[in-house]
């Protein structure tokens, strides 16, 4: 069972991509389905024994490879952490499979599209089930790579083809942080194991290691490293450009890449490696202060952004944001519980996004929609649920984990906390704002849609209206359930999975519990009295939704609607530069130039200019010929005799002497 | 055994230089070789006096085999030639330039 979760997924990407012709669409979408619900059933088995009974499963297969000291082998574990993250990478797959077999019916690449979903699962689940950094950075890379397959799913398309590339690129910044932490960690302990690595962390507390002339405290470099992952992964603030260009994908990718599988890799592996974070507290502070930028930015820029999809995209930026924060103030418990909380509002978000536009012909501008709730009452209703649990609403999930990591900001009493909570506040206003918003605009407002298309809107089919049902029972319930499991004092629900010191955990728990009510009622209060200000503010000022005439106003729209300028000057910055660099200095300077004058163009010049001179020497006359035989005899024996002492003075002497012999033959030709 | 030795590379070298540097007569060119053979046959024997092996006298007697064939394959060619071209100067043999 415990391999059957890891190799079904492959199995069915193998099927379904090499054998799919044989099954015909039907077949492979079944099969699809199929593979990956059995997956999903194994997981909640997995889910009963691990974390509720507490059994925690190591497997270990067998050798990978061996460098020297350096031995690594397959294996798999399987301890809290890992469990939560099956459940929800599995569910949300397989509610994906099933919501894009319908939704992307009349494609005809579909069966290529499922066998990408398979693969993406397949890679996820190897990220989260390895126990050694080798496998670690196996799934991180694999799931690069999927995701970009499944953003250049329709490849004709030059903007998904850009997006694609901008993904991997942005990625590769994350994956070079990885890096380096494997390759410190192989430095240091010569192993990958995570049980090895985290056992001697102790010894390695006070090792410095030297980088050119600085002292660099090892563990802090470590962390460092791995928050660099993180952040590209994850799309904080800095390496987040890719995550809405990621929006060119076809929808369900979307749900998937941003519930389930590749933005919370980077959150993941925080939590993984929390014991090595816990040794260097300082890169905490950067982590917490990374988090809260990103979860202000995000809401700020989602505000301003017409596109369905980017709105949600920016959610989701801001919503990785609070996790980080929250990994940074060491309760990985509660990131853990709001990535879980944050995959079935988010798959309900894109999904029922989905469906809008799959309803409207394939438009995503919010502003040539409007007037939906009368047609697609269904969809609208699982917006609002979906919507309001990511607002943070009482007693929905989003509430349960986001009001937590809230508090946790505020009760830790230091300067960058409450900064850091500050800025989360805003941008969770900003978030009921923009919920509100995209509600008012796409569903509520008078439409802006052709009679054409309105009179053909439909709401979703059953296949993909399942789906939706299940995430909007996701998005009510499971905070209110798994609340206790996660953050209950003394609850053995994760176990040793996470950091090291859980005292501290628990003690900031309490101090979040016992906060004073003013302070814990701040952010829900702010946040329906945005929702409230977008709803007034676009009912009364309807002009607002598309014109903008004030001088100010619009200034400050351009600004945010550009995303702060990011994409702007990092163009300018990087791209340009190394852009130029790689043409005209590696590729005209050095390719063409100087290899290519030294290289192969240079010896054909020579050999053209002299050709009359070699000429000369091919005579005829056999003596002469004879005389080059010996001369070359001699020396070739005389770098065989003389070839140790290839840089003595002697050997140049010899070869002086006898090209001066060969100057002789000039001489003696003419 | 050294006068022995720059002996045979006298013997050697003046074979050799007379092979490019002969310019008239193709018999001398098989000449030089005759002498470069039998330079290299002293070696031999004299090192197998030395060395007090057998071997290297019965090669002797080998290569001698080896240099009378090859003289007189040499001078047929010779006549062959003369009788084609009507000369065996080495100056004027230059068809392999094509």
């Amino acid at each position: 069972m415990y391999i059957s979760i890891i190799i079904l997924p492959l199995i069915s990407f193998i099927f379904v991509s090499i054998f799919g012709r044989l099954f015909g669409i039907k077949g492979a979408i079944l099969i699809a389905n199929i593979f990956i619900a059995i997956t999903f059933f194994f997981s909640c088995v997995m889910f009963y024994e691990v974390n509720l009974s507490g059994v925690k499963v190591s497997i270990e297969l067998c050798d990978w490879f061996s460098l020297g000291d350096l031995e690594l082998k397959w294996g798999f574990l399987f301890d809290s952490l890992t469990c939560v993250m099956l459940v929800v990478i599995t569910s949300i797959s397989s509610l994906v499979h099933l919501y894009s077999s319908s939704y992307m019916e009349h494609d005809p690449h579909i069966i290529r599209f499922m066998s990408y979903l398979s693969l993406f699962t397949f890679f996820m689940i190897i990220l989260v089930t390895s126990d050694n950094f080798g496998q670690l950075f196996l799934g991180w890379e694999g799931v690069g790579v999927s995701s970009y397959l499944l953003i250049n799913f329709w490849f004709t398309r030059v903007a998904a083809n850009q997006a694609a590339i901008k993904a991997i690129i942005v990625n590769r910044f994350g994956d070079i942080g990885i890096l380096l932490c494997i390759l410190t960690v192989i430095y240091l302990v010569k192993s990958l194991d995570f049980n090895i690595i985290f056992n001697l962390l102790k010894n390695l507390e006070n090792i410095y290691i030297t980088v050119y002339i600085f002292e660099i405290h090892a563990l802090s470099f470590i962390s460092f490293a791995i928050l660099v992952g993180a952040i590209g992964k994850s799309a904080q603030m800095g390496l987040h450009t890719w995550l809405p260009d990621a929006m060119e994908g076809p929808t369900p990718v979307s749900a998937l890449i941003h519930a389930a599988t590749m933005v919370t890799a980077g959150v993941f592996v925080l939590i993984r490696l929390s014991p090595i974070l816990e040794y260097s507290p300082k890169i905490l502070i950067i982590i917490t202060i990374i988090g809260g930028l990103t979860g202000f930015f995000a809401g700020t820029v989602g505000i301003f952004q017409n596109d369905l999809k980017r709105v949600i995209a920016y959610s989701t930026c801001s919503q990785l944001g609070y996790m980080v924060v929250s990994c940074g103030l060491s309760t990985y418990s509660v990131a853990l519980f709001h990535l879980m909380n944050h995959a079935f509002f988010k798959a309900l978000l894109f999904l029922s996004a989905g469906a809008v536009i799959h309803a409207v012909i394939d438009e995503q501008d919010m502003r040539k929609m409007g007037g939906l709730l009368h047609v697609l009452p269904y969809t609208f209703s699982m917006f609002v649920i979906g919507s309001l649990s990511l607002m943070g609403f009482p007693y929905t999930t989003g509430y349960y984990s986001k009001d937590v990591i809230l508090e946790l900001a505020y009760s830790k009493y230091t300067l960058y906390s409450i900064f850091v909570y500050w800025l989360l506040l805003l941008g969770a206003i900003c978030t009921a704002f923009y919920s509100f918003r995209l509600l008012y605009i796409t569903f509520i407002s008078e439409t802006n849609i052709g009679k054409n298309v309105f009179n053909y809107v439909h709401d979703v089919p059953q296949r993909m209206g399942i789906p939706l049902l299940l995430l909007s029972f996701g998005s009510i319930f499971v905070g209110y359930i798994f609340k206790d499991m996660f953050l209950g004092i003394g609850s053995t629900f994760l176990r040793d999975s996470i950091g090291i010191i859980t005292q501290i955990n628990y003690n900031s728990l309490i101090e979040a519990e016992f906060l004073f009510v003013g302070i814990k009622m701040l952010p829900i209060i702010f946040s329906i009295l945005s929702g409230i200000f977008a709803l007034i503010l676009y009912t009364y000022y309807p002009e607002y939704m598309y014109f903008i005439n004030n001088k100010y106003l619009i200034n400050i729209y351009r600004f945010f609607n550009k995303k702060w300028y990011f994409d702007l000057i990092y163009n300018r910055i990087f791209v340009k530069v190394i852009l130029n660099f790689g043409y005209f200095i590696t590729f005209k300077m050095l390719d063409r130039g100087l290899i290519e004058f030294i290289g192969p163009t240079g010896i054909v010049r020579i050999i053209k200019n002299n050709e009359n001179y070699y000429r000369n020497h091919i005579s005829g006359y056999i003596f002469k010929y004879v005389f080059f035989i010996v001369i070359s005899t001699i020396v070739l024996l005389g770098i065989i005799k003389y070839y140790s002492y290839f840089e003595q003075i002697t050997f140049l002497i010899y070869i002086y002497l006898t090209l001066s012999m060969i100057k002789y033959v000039n001489i003696y030709n003419k | 055994m050294v006068y022995f030795n720059l002996y045979i590379i006298i013997l050697f070298c003046i074979g050799m230089l007379g092979i490019f540097i002969t310019r008239k007569n193709i018999i001398i060119i098989l000449m030089c070789i005759e002498l470069m053979l039998l330079a290299v046959n002293m070696n031999f024997i004299i090192y197998s006096v030395y060395l007090n092996d057998l071997l290297g006298q019965i090669f002797a007697l080998f290569v001698l085999t080896v240099a009378a064939a090859e003289s007189a394959i040499g001078l047929a060619i010779l006549v062959v030639y003369y009788r084609l071209n009507g000369t065996i100067m080495t100056l004027f043999i230059n068809s392999l330039k094509g």
